[in-house]
């Protein structure tokens, strides 16, 4: 019996892209709806009413919505080419750190994103110490779960990508090769990678979407 | 080997997240130890199972800590799989389930904030509660019950939602003394009512639950100081970050 499998995205989310990856790791087809997030579809706000979000992922009909609940329906679904740990307490540790990266770590570098330059220096504070912490995470080990790419990589993919982007339009360095060397060789092997590396969105209308969003939210704080 | 493989709960008697656990390990039958934490004093152990956010509850199986509520409510069923389920088996019906656990947080936020918000804001903040309880009625009415009315909950059959839920039932007792709101309205939001009401009845849930009076009186104190509940990571601005990651 075929499956149909569609997969909800847009063009830039970070999100997104942990599915479009886990499905390429799994060898899984699908069709691609691309949603304009100012014109929902339709079908994006049938299949996810409540959040009217992307990702949603639609399995024979049946939506599955938030990406990494998404993430777990696919491991569970396709059982081949594991991403999760089989093992309940390293699994454990797989969901806590995803979760840090979506939480805290999202915060802090979204706080530093928006911050004017005067304020980057404190800003920076609470950001880098959360980068100690995946450092810590990645020691002795080239990808998060050893050799091969897994669940969290996925679920810090959208980071790999993002910190270059806020690197070049700040003009900082946040990881650098000194400070912190694995995570540094993560970023450079996962960005290589030959499942990951051809999903990439632009970087030219990354730069300018990112670039044009820290503008309004600076002009937007600006005291009148 | 003994002294390993046994668990051990550190918490504390008024959070409801601690309350989770407890009661997911009772339901399965598993034998624990309980640890209450001071927060205002954390132990060493504490902070050493949970450095990264210094919090309860932290459950520690074969000497190795987990940590979050529900991923200790996932670790748990999937360690003990034997008894009661947490979550089905089937993967769809396990999405359904993680997607209404992350929606139950979201709505347990929203009533963080009607606790903490100045009388100005409280109708406002009310209406929000109010919202999210009819969202997570119907959503959760479709696939959780069968024949829809809690007999699961009447076998004490618990699953992670009840869990999730029941963990707060002191709480927001006491949070609508305290603030002199309903938060739990039968004629707004009956199902969710009658659910809860269903579960309040449990002698397991009595027993694990803090006493009404202890949780009045906690969470005057709260108020009156000023503390905010759920004051995290959580407070941020989901705007900006939903932005960064979803929007064109």
């Amino acid at each position: 019996m075929a499956e149909e499998v569609k997969l909800f995205r847009t063009w830039s989310s970070g999100y997104a892209l942990r599915i479009v990856w886990a499905l390429k790791l799994k060898g899984i087809e699908y069709e691609t709806i691309f949603e304009d997030l100012t014109n929902k579809s339709p079908s994006l706000l049938q299949y996810n009413p409540i959040h009217g979000k992307v990702p949603v992922l639609v399995h024979d009909g049946k939506p599955v919505c938030e990406s990494l609940v998404i993430l777990e329906y696919v491991d569970e679904t396709w059982k081949h080419n594991p991403l999760l740990p089989q093992d309940p307490c390293e699994k454990s540790m797989a969901r806590f750190w995803a979760n840090f990266g979506d939480d805290k770590l999202m915060k802090s570098i979204s706080q530093l994103f928006i911050a004017r330059e005067k304020d980057q220096d404190v800003a920076a504070v609470e950001a880098l110490e959360n980068l100690k912490l995946v450092e810590e995470q990645l020691k002795g080990k080239k990808f998060f779960h050893g050799e091969t790419i897994g669940y969290l990589d996925l679920a810090f993919g959208w980071f790999a990508d993002f910190v270059s982007i806020l690197e070049e339009i700040m003009s900082l360095k946040l990881v650098d090769g000194e400070r912190f060397p694995h995570l540094s060789s993560w970023i450079q092997h996962f960005i290589d990678a030959p499942v990951i590396r051809d999903c990439w969105p632009p970087r030219d209308k990354m730069i300018i979407k990112f670039q044009v969003m820290r503008e309004k939210y600076l002009a937007a704080a600006t005291p009148k | 080997m003994g002294e390993e493989s046994k668990a051990v709960v550190h918490g504390t008697w008024a959070s409801a997240f601690t309350k989770r656990v407890e009661l997911a390990l009772k339901i399965k039958g598993i034998p624990f130890e309980y640890v209450e934490e001071n927060l205002r004093n954390k132990s060493p152990l504490l902070l050493k199972y949970n450095p990264v956010h210094k919090k309860v509850p932290v459950l520690v199986h074969n000497g190795k800590p987990i940590c979050e509520s529900v991923i200790i409510l996932e670790y748990i069923d999937e360690t003990w799989p034997s008894g009661t389920k947490l979550l089905p088996q089937e993967p769809y019906q396990r999405a359904k389930f993680r997607f209404w656990a992350a929606y139950i947080e979201q709505l347990l936020e929203s009533v963080a904030k009607l606790f903490n918000a100045e009388k100005a804001a409280q109708g406002k903040a009310l209406e929000e509660v109010h919202e999210k309880l009819r969202i997570l009625e119907d959503g959760v009415k479709e696939f959780y019950f069968v024949e829809k009315s809690p007999d699961h909950v009447h076998a004490e059959k618990l699953g992670m939602l009840d869990i999730m839920m029941v963990g707060h039932l002191v709480a927001f007792k006491a949070q609508e003394e305290v603030l002199g709101v309903k938060i739990i309205d039968p004629e707004k939001n009956p199902f969710i009512a009658s659910w809860i009401q269903a579960l309040i009845q449990l002698p397991i849930v009595k027993e694990t639950l803090p006493p009404h009076d202890n949780m009045v009186g906690l969470l005057q104190f709260v108020k009156q100081t000023g503390i905010k509940l759920m004051d995290k990571s959580r407070g941020h601005d989901r705007g900006l970050e939903s932005k960064l990651q979803s929007s064109t």
